[in-house]
């Protein structure tokens, strides 16, 4: 007579690492230790399978023996990481302090301007925006499902923000995405008059993808 | 139950402080966060380079990462663990990158190959413990870094990320943004394949050099 809940081989094979994990249900367990134990093929491959697992899953497979990390890694991300705590920083003081006022003004008098930042560059998502300048290429922003705009992460005109992701500005830049008109007013043209402080900061670094925005921004 | 035991304990010694240092850097204290990720670098560092294989991608999405962790780090859970979310951030990163990169023609035809027709594993000879000791041998590393390094992509991220990185399933699925029935399939490849890779091995004496009877296999 038949058993039931007999498996065969390619059967046990097939849950071999749910079985494993402990992601199969119990008559499937009691089917698949049955089989173990009568069949010692199988019974191999399960042992071999636990060996895989413990060998590679030893924290000595993700040594400094085993991985080498480049050499300067840990240099280079503490300063990228110093360089974007000190340009949040600034953005915000600059910002309350006199950027506002200067922006507002600018903003009329640069308007025929913005029509040439638009000739050139990736495709931009709205029209009525325009590509900032400058931008660190690292700096972190955020956009929005259906926006066209990247802001600063904590920008107060974020709509829809569960949908919220993160990324570079370069990338942002690179996907057509402009820079919000509120919390990234420094780095557009038309805020740029007498303001080079951020651009020079951003230059000053000099790993290597840093120049490609400069290039391919405009 | 038992590996989830086993990889769940490496890091419970540091995690009381690791948790003061999240709560600060979250409080605003910014200059912090370098200090902890610090002892996640090479973990982040291995998951970019089993996505990207190579050493100055890997570099780059791996910073580019932490990076992103730092800008988000307010929206880290503590239920999580720190050293999983960093790596999801990382594989995310590492898989734009490879998206935006020429490799983006080959992955889908390798995408393409079979996922469902099934493996049979090819090795049955008795199988023994290899003993973890042997992992202090850097041929022994080397030559298990080699036979992951055959395996196709698609299975080697899954292996890497679930048996190496200790993500889970779940996390797996989310990190590589496929299905959780896609990870278990690749997840057995994987482990079958590595499993007949290495028998082979252990004929040409990667793991130990002790005597073993004739015509007794490793498992």
């Amino acid at each position: 007579m038949v058993d039931k809940r007999a498996v065969n081989c390619e059967q046990v094979w097939r849950e071999i690492s749910n079985y494993i994990e402990g992601d199969v249900d119990a008559p499937q367990r009691a089917a698949m230790d049955e089989h173990f134990s009568a069949c010692k093929h199988c019974a191999s491959v399960l042992a071999g399978t636990r060996n895989v697992i413990a060998l590679y899953s030893d924290e000595r497979m993700i040594d400094e023996q085993t991985i080498e990390v480049p050499a300067g890694f840990g240099r280079r991300l503490e300063k990228r990481l110093a360089q974007n705590v000190r340009v949040r920083g600034k953005r915000w003081s600059t910002w309350s302090a006199w950027l506002v006022p200067a922006a507002a003004l600018l903003l009329f008098a640069g308007g025929l301007r913005v029509a040439n930042s638009l000739t050139s560059g990736p495709e931009l998502k709205s029209e009525h925006a325009q590509a900032g300048q400058g931008i660190p290429p690292d700096m972190l922003v955020v956009v929005t499902a259906d926006a066209k705009v990247f802001h600063v992460p904590g920008c107060g005109v974020i709509h829809n923000k569960a949908t919220e992701r993160t990324l570079t500005a370069k990338e942002a830049m690179q996907q057509g995405y402009v820079p919000c008109l509120r919390c990234l007013r420094e780095y557009l043209q038309t805020a740029r008059a007498g303001h080079v402080a951020l651009e020079t900061e951003a230059d000053a670094d000099a790993d290597s993808d840093e120049g490609e925005l400069h290039d391919s921004g405009h | 139950m038992a590996l989830n035991a086993l990889v769940n304990n490496p890091e419970q010694a540091g995690t009381t402080r690791e948790q003061d240092l999240i709560a600060r850097v979250q409080r605003g204290q910014n200059e912090l966060f370098y200090e902890l990720v610090r002892p996640y670098e090479r973990r982040v560092y291995a998951a970019a380079l089993a996505i990207l294989r190579n050493e100055s991608d890997a570099e780059d999405a791996a910073q580019e990462a932490m990076l992103k962790a730092f800008a988000n780090i307010r929206q880290f859970r503590a239920e999580a663990r720190f050293s999983t979310w960093l790596i999801q951030i990382t594989v995310n990163a590492a898989l734009m990158r490879r998206r935006r990169e020429r490799t983006v023609v080959m992955e889908a035809i390798d995408d393409r190959r079979e996922e469902e027709s099934e493996y049979a594993p090819r090795e049955f000879a008795d199988w023994r413990e290899i003993p973890s000791e042997s992992l202090e041998r850097k041929q022994v590393r080397q030559k298990l870094g080699e036979a992951l390094a055959t395996l196709d992509r698609k299975y080697r991220e899954v292996f890497v990320l679930r048996d190496m990185e200790q993500l889970n399933i779940q996390e797996t699925a989310e990190a590589l943004g496929i299905s959780v029935a896609s990870v278990k399939t690749r997840l057995l490849r994987a482990r079958l394949m590595l499993r007949d890779l290495l028998a082979a091995g252990w004929e040409q004496g990667w793991f130990s050099r002790l005597p073993f009877e004739k015509g007794n296999k490793p498992w």
